[in-house]
């Protein structure tokens, strides 16, 4: 199922292996960094996973399996980068510095944002399938035109793959040589549909044909996706034009919590996966070749739960907003017909709070 | 100490209800946060709910089976009040959640409008509540408070001539009182009652559930269609309406078929291959469509075209719990009569587990539906759209036979099939059943002559 042509550093079972192009001199602190990262943003997704199934959230896109190709990716980045992700991506978010709270509060429904992208070089999560490309495509060329030493980095799955949009941002960014990285997320399932419904061909032969390069990293390997993503990040700053990353993984979970992938998956396909997880791999790197003791792996598991407690807590704090919020930023000046709905909304009696 | 309410969230964007599926903790059992306590099934997925509070469970609303509201109660949890989150949509048993009096609180991003205010409704009234010792229910008002469902002049006809909606049963759109309804009341028509009938308590299945017995359900049930049941309405309205149906049958002897299945019964290849008459017609049909192309065929309204596929994907019916399905075997005509007998035994274990996959239900392009298992002898069925035929096969029994001038008894069986007219004439419908009918009399003829 893996074929030759993927990028592999670390086994699933955690043993080194040798790449013609690729190899990864991190140490034993960057290695644990990256450990700590995936532990911490799976506790995490479990907790947002039983908030909502608790009614605090309306709707969780969980990432459980795509811990390595989100840390990887996001780890790579440089503080000067921009990254642009779609909906899942809370474990780049989290690499650049977004407090795990207002990673949820769109899910919440308590605001249409979340954050101050400028703020974490992180854009808004896009639900629109695949416009984040096309948006990262445009910031490249606007750093490109501004001459500034920074590259774009942005996410998306296999589904979104299949869209228009994603193949015209690849267009744009062939022609123009933008400094962007497409980190492509195969995941095998868009929603209920196999990859092989997707393509007849590796996803990252697509890009050969865009004109520029693309290749096929173990996205559950972080570090192949490191190293990987690092250089196609550097190859982009230097004026290289863009890369397109396949990070091969696996959807362990629902697409959302509105999902229900025992309708279209089998157990088995999902254990063969489970067997490949990106975490354990790690740990066993780190206990055998630099002796981390179990202390350390308990430290941070015990992080990673008061991180949960404390992101509990503040999702609970949280008020609803004033409905009318809505409207404030239909558009940037006002609008006859949105403050029409507004003042509708109001005589209607629909005001903030439960 | 404090109790707190965890009511039914709303866990799929837009959900009004959901059913429990299995009850994961009892009362008096000490839960910590998060939990399982409880599997549900939505319109959308069978999910677990872990529990917001850590404590001591003090009641559990809702047998398994029943469908409840979202918003409504599900589990009371006696909290320590300092180590549990306080906020939460939760509220104290002093508030219950009023019925008809407005919203009940509202969870994240849906509120709960006034119509579909806490009501329970319960599936298996017959079932033992009793295993879930329940806090005052406050879905004793359930209908009560709830305004009979009308239109504004029949309510003002009713109100006029004394009739108290209440007590009307209304025969519209979703339970409406019509002005019908309110005549039949004056004129002192009979309400209904129940005739001295044996009292049947043993639930059944229908449309992929399980409903309550004659005895034990409500008058009149609605049921939401949804799922397996959806996609055969929708499939049999499409077809119905968009292909005219013709439909030919034939009776023809079996005892060919009989005796073959049974010469290879015990044989060692067929070790572990459950066999049946299903087997051959399958042969049959595949044959049947090598001879005459034009039965694996579909007509393509849009395109203006007629298209003749010479490959056969065989769809099977196959009334499986969730309803009814039709997958397929794909390739079904390159297949000798051992590979097809395991491909239907896959199809049919796969459909019966409920693991069917929605490709294999993609391009039929020939179906069988196997009436006999019901003790039938025959059936019209209705074409899968996309396919011109289906053929349906009743049960094999022993009939009156002619065999020379003697009426004997042999095992015979009747096949019919439905065709789309519009490329499939009688002429070609008639040559194709009687060439199944002819492999099913003499199977090893055909399975040698080719």
């Amino acid at each position: 199922m893996i074929s030759d042509e993927l990028v592999q550093l670390l086994t699933p079972e955690g043993e080194r292996v040798s790449h013609p192009e690729y190899r990864s001199e991190l140490g034993r602190d960057e290695i644990l960094g990256f450990y700590r990262d995936m532990v911490i943003v799976r506790r995490l997704c479990n907790e947002s996973t039983s908030l909502q199934r608790q009614g605090q959230l309306a709707l969780w896109a969980p990432l459980q399996g795509q811990e390595a190709a989100q840390i990887g990716a996001g780890r790579a980045l440089a503080p000067m980068d921009f990254s642009f992700p779609s909906y899942r991506e809370h474990g780049v978010a989290w690499t650049r510095g977004v407090p795990p709270r207002d990673m949820l509060r769109i899910f919440r429904a308590t605001t249409t944002g979340g954050w101050d992208p400028q703020q974490y070089r992180h854009s808004l999560p896009m639900v629109v399938l695949g416009d984040q490309t096309l948006h990262a495509v445009g910031y490249a060329m606007g750093i490109q035109r501004d001459g500034a030493e920074e590259a774009v980095m942005t996410f998306f799955g296999d589904g979104a793959s299949s869209q228009g949009d994603v193949l015209e941002s690849f267009v744009w960014a062939a022609s123009f040589n933008a400094p962007v990285v497409f980190v492509l997320q195969n995941n095998q399932w868009a929603i209920s549909e196999p990859t092989s419904l997707q393509t007849k061909i590796p996803l990252y032969h697509r890009a050969h044909g865009f004109g520029f390069p693309g290749v096929r990293v173990d996205g559950n390997d972080v570090l192949a996706m490191y190293e990987v993503a690092k250089r196609a990040l550097d190859n982009a700053r230097a004026g290289g034009g863009p890369t397109l990353i396949e990070a091969y993984t696996y959807r362990m979970g629902a697409h959302t919590t509105s999902d229900d992938p025992t309708r279209y998956r089998v157990d088995a396909e999902v254990e063969v996966w489970r067997h490949r997880d990106p975490i354990e791999r790690v740990k066993a790197l780190l206990a055998r070749e630099f002796g981390v003791h179990k202390v350390t792996f308990d430290e941070v598991a015990a992080e990673a739960e008061q991180l949960a407690l404390q992101l509990r807590e503040d999702v609970l704090a949280m008020d609803a907003p004033d409905p009318t919020m809505m409207f404030d930023h239909v558009y940037a000046e006002s609008h006859p017909l949105v403050e029409a709905g507004r003042r509708e909304m109001i005589e209607l009696g629909i005001s903030g709070g439960h | 100490m404090s109790e707190s309410i965890f009511m039914l969230p709303d866990v799929g964007e837009g959900l009004v209800e959901a059913e429990i599926v299995a009850w994961k903790v009892a009362v008096g059992d000490v839960v910590t946060l998060n939990q399982p306590l409880v599997d549900i099934e939505t319109a959308k997925a069978t999910v677990e709910l872990p529990s917001p509070y850590a404590g001591t469970v003090t009641a559990l609303h809702g047998a398994v089976g029943d469908v409840m509201a979202v918003g409504a109660p599900l589990v009371v949890i006696e909290t320590d009040a300092a180590a549990s989150a306080p906020s939460a949509p939760a509220t104290t048993p002093e508030a219950p959640a009023s019925v008809g009096a407005g919203r009940t609180p509202v969870l994240v991003g849906y509120g709960v409008a006034e119509d579909d205010a806490v009501v329970t409704r319960r599936r298996r009234q017959a079932a033992p509540v009793a295993a879930t010792p329940v806090t005052p229910k406050p879905d004793v008002a359930e209908a009560s408070l709830r305004p009979a469902r009308s239109t504004p002049p029949v309510r003002l006809y009713a109100k006029q001539h004394g009739v108290d909606l209440a007590t009307v049963t209304g025969t519209g759109r979703d339970g409406l009182i019509t002005r019908d309804d309110v005549e039949r009341a004056l004129a002192g028509a009979p309400t209904p009652t129940r005739p001295p009938v044996p009292v049947l308590t043993s639930t059944t299945r229908f449309v992929g559930r399980e409903i309550e017995s004659w005895s034990t359900g409500p008058l009149e049930e609605r049921i939401p269609v949804r799922g397996v049941l959806r996609s055969m309405a929708d499939a049999m309205v499409q077809s119905a309406f968009q292909a005219p149906h013709a439909a030919v049958w034939v009776r023809v002897e079996a005892t060919g078929t009989v005796a073959l299945l049974d010469s290879l019964r015990g044989r060692p290849a067929f070790a572990g291959v459950r066999l049946s008459p299903l087997t051959i017609v399958a042969l049959a049909v595949c044959d049947a469509a090598r001879h005459y192309p034009g039965l694996n065929s579909s007509y393509d309204a849009a395109a203006q075209e007629v298209v003749v596929r010479r490959r056969v994907n065989l769809g099977i019916a196959a009334n499986t719990p969730r309803g009814l399905i039709v997958p397929n075997i794909k390739g079904a005509d390159t297949l000798d009569l051992r590979a097809m007998a395991v491909s239907l035994n896959e199809l049919v274990d796969v459909a019966r587990a409920g693991t069917t996959t929605p490709e294999a239900m993609l391009h039929t392009t020939l179906s069988i539906t196997n009436v006999g298992p019901f003790a039938v002898d025959g059936a019209m069925p209705i074409l899968p759209p996309g396919t011109g035929a289906i053929i349906a096969v009743g049960q094999i029994a022993k009939r009156p036979w002619v065999v020379g001038d003697d009426v004997v008894a042999r095992p015979t069986v009747d096949l019919s099939m439905s065709f789309d007219h519009r490329q499939i004439d009688g002429a070609l419908a008639s040559a194709a059943i009687a060439h199944i009918g002819r492999f099913i009399t003499d199977p090893a003829a055909a399975i040698i002559g080719g």
